[in-house]
């Protein structure tokens, strides 16, 4: 670390009450070298690294509690079933939903909005209807409405934006038709890091009796999300990308609009009756639950979320909007940099192109020194058409990266100029 | 760094920078277009065939530096080849990238430089989609060749 970067992170701490080297110990694959050097991880919008205390509940699920939920009569099915239900609530608070029955668990963000799009999208769009979505979208919330599209005859609409990576309102305000039936925006995008004026466009599609559906992935690891204030109709994330196990993701949705849901996937659980005539199904959120789901994710999305909150997610966010800040200047200032992605409103993430340079050599030059960067087109082809390039590198932050990797970031980069010089 | 230096060799840069053959000959008669949806990498191979024989081989497209000096040192190798010769080449070359060095690889000349490509397997559909497009170009196959 250099002396400046040094007394820059001691400001941060002394500023923010934050101590990111106690946070980077709570974290074990930090410690491991990679190719000889320091593990500078800088690909968490991709997934973020586990806490101790992640890692600790998987371990604990199966050491201690595991057994079926919601069926059996025996001590442990009773435990697991009591620890996967306290998961639910968890969700629940973290995201301030009404109630614990708003919160569906799927496999992930992909998961949770293709159950939208199955059920009460082709429950509500037909021929001739439309879907809007934006042009920043991740392909997990793109392709899904294409497919309900193609299947009822609809048409796919797009929010435009501008060179900054913004979205443009009034575009947004006149695709908003007679014919629109379900709105679908990325609260953060994970290829620009632009933050989306959700609560705004959540409000502008209600003036319409427009419902939205929410793909807060890469929100939810970075700002505070309240979903009744956000008023949004349906939330979907994944917990690996906040600090959580992979394999487990959440949809949160209003539960009137879950109850007048068909059920996504048939199977045990989700029933309340079954013979061979007829079958009734369970009440919310069970309805959505089809098998036996992943307990022990849902337990080690628990300890995710008790670690950040104990962390704090305000703090969190100040030292990643520091890193940010830092990151923009720094490496956004080095010869040959251009950003993509300027939005005023950001979070997390810094995507950027380097020269004529091909960001899959950028990539391996960096990784020969120990930084991971993701480059790519970040499964968002559309943006990178939209910015007429192949590719980006993209730097994303999580809450125990520091000033001096990225430091280091600019050291790799400029051995990449090096190299292609 | 020594892996790193073995993978960019100043003849792979070179090459990437002033590629070769980068054009349409005018008289092209096969041509295939290579896709990796993963990196976004496309090149567009043209054949002017007389017969069996490559007579003039160009290529156009967009790619990370392996990816581009490796099409520009195939249009280099091959032409004036014959189809069976260009595909023993290919053949000795995806051996090599991918640590399999064959036991007679006189043939693959100064495309040798790219034996660093096998110390870095996710570099590996960099270095061969030039050549995966030119085998479809040879065929005459009129899908677009992906990686993926």
């Amino acid at each position: 670390m250099s002396a400046i970067a040094a007394v820059a992170d001691r400001h941060v701490v002394a500023a923010a009450g934050f101590d990111v080297e106690k946070i980077r110990a709570d974290f074990p694959i930090l410690h491991r070298k990679v190719r000889g050097h320091d593990l500078v991880y800088l690909d968490n919008a991709a997934t973020s690294q586990k806490p101790q205390a992640v890692i600790d509940a998987l371990v604990r699920y199966y050491e201690e509690a595991n057994a079926n939920i919601h069926r059996g009569v025996h001590y442990l099915s009773q435990v697991a079933t009591e620890e996967f239900e306290q998961g639910r609530t968890a969700v629940q608070r973290f995201v301030n939903a009404a109630h614990a029955s708003e919160i569906v668990f799927t496999r992930g963000t992909t998961e949770a909005i293709n159950l939208v799009a199955q059920t009460y999208g082709r429950v509500h769009v037909g021929a001739g209807d439309e879907v809007v979505i934006t042009a920043m979208e991740h392909h997990s919330n793109i392709v899904p409405w294409q497919m309900l599209c193609e299947e009822k005859g609809a048409t796919l609409r797009v929010v435009p934006m501008n060179d900054a990576g913004e979205l443009l309102l009034d575009e947004y305000e006149r695709l908003l038709g007679p014919r629109t039936k379900i709105v679908a925006i990325g609260h953060v995008s994970n290829a620009l890091g632009t933050v989306n004026p959700l609560k705004r466009m959540v409000a502008m599609a209600h003036a319409k009796g427009i419902p939205v559906v929410a793909d807060g992935a890469q929100a939810v690891p970075h700002i505070a999300v309240d979903v009744q204030d956000l008023d949004c109709d349906f939330y979907a994330f994944s917990a690996h990308k906040m600090y959580g196990p992979t394999g487990i993701g959440v949809l949160y949705g209003k539960q009137a609009l879950l109850e007048a849901m068909p059920p996504y996937q048939g199977g045990g659980d989700m029933i309340r009756s079954v013979t061979f005539e007829k079958t009734t199904y369970n009440k919310v959120p069970h309805k959505f639950e089809a098998g036996t789901p992943d307990m022990a994710g849902v337990a080690g999305l628990k300890a995710a979320i008790e670690y950040m909150s104990s962390v704090g997610i305000e703090k969190i966010a100040a030292h990643e909007h520091d890193l940010l800040t830092y990151a923009t200047e720094v490496v956004g200032g080095l010869p040959g940099v251009r950003p993509i992605g300027t939005a005023k409103d950001k979070a997390g993430v810094l995507s950027f192109v380097l020269d004529e340079v091909h960001p899959h050599d950028i990539g391996t030059i960096l990784d020969e020194q120990g930084i991971a960067v993701r480059t790519g087109h970040h499964c968002a082809q559309p943006v990178m058409d939209r910015f007429c390039i192949p590719a980006t590198v993209r730097a994303s932050f999580a809450m125990y990266n520091t000033r001096a990797e990225v430091d280091a970031l600019a050291r790799g980069l400029k051995k990449v100029r090096e190299v292609f010089a | 760094m020594a892996e790193l230096r073995d993978l960019y060799q100043e003849v792979i840069l070179e090459h990437s920078k002033a590629p070769r053959n980068y054009k349409t000959p005018a008289s092209t008669n096969q041509k295939a277009e290579g896709y990796n949806p993963l990196c976004g990498d496309r090149f567009t191979v043209f054949l002017e065939m007389d017969g069996e024989t490559i007579r003039d081989i160009g290529f156009q497209g967009a790619g990370c530096a392996i990816s581009k000096a490796s099409a520009s040192m195939m249009t280099q190798s091959v032409k004036g080849k014959t189809k069976a010769e260009a595909e023993k080449i290919f053949h000795q070359f995806h051996e090599l990238v991918t640590g399999h060095p064959h036991e007679d690889e006189t043939q693959l000349g100064k495309l040798a430089v790219f034996s660093g490509v096998s110390e870095f397997p996710m570099r590996v559909k960099c270095a061969t989609l030039a050549w995966h497009t030119l085998e479809a170009a040879l065929e005459g196959k009129q899908e677009k060749i992906s990686t993926e």
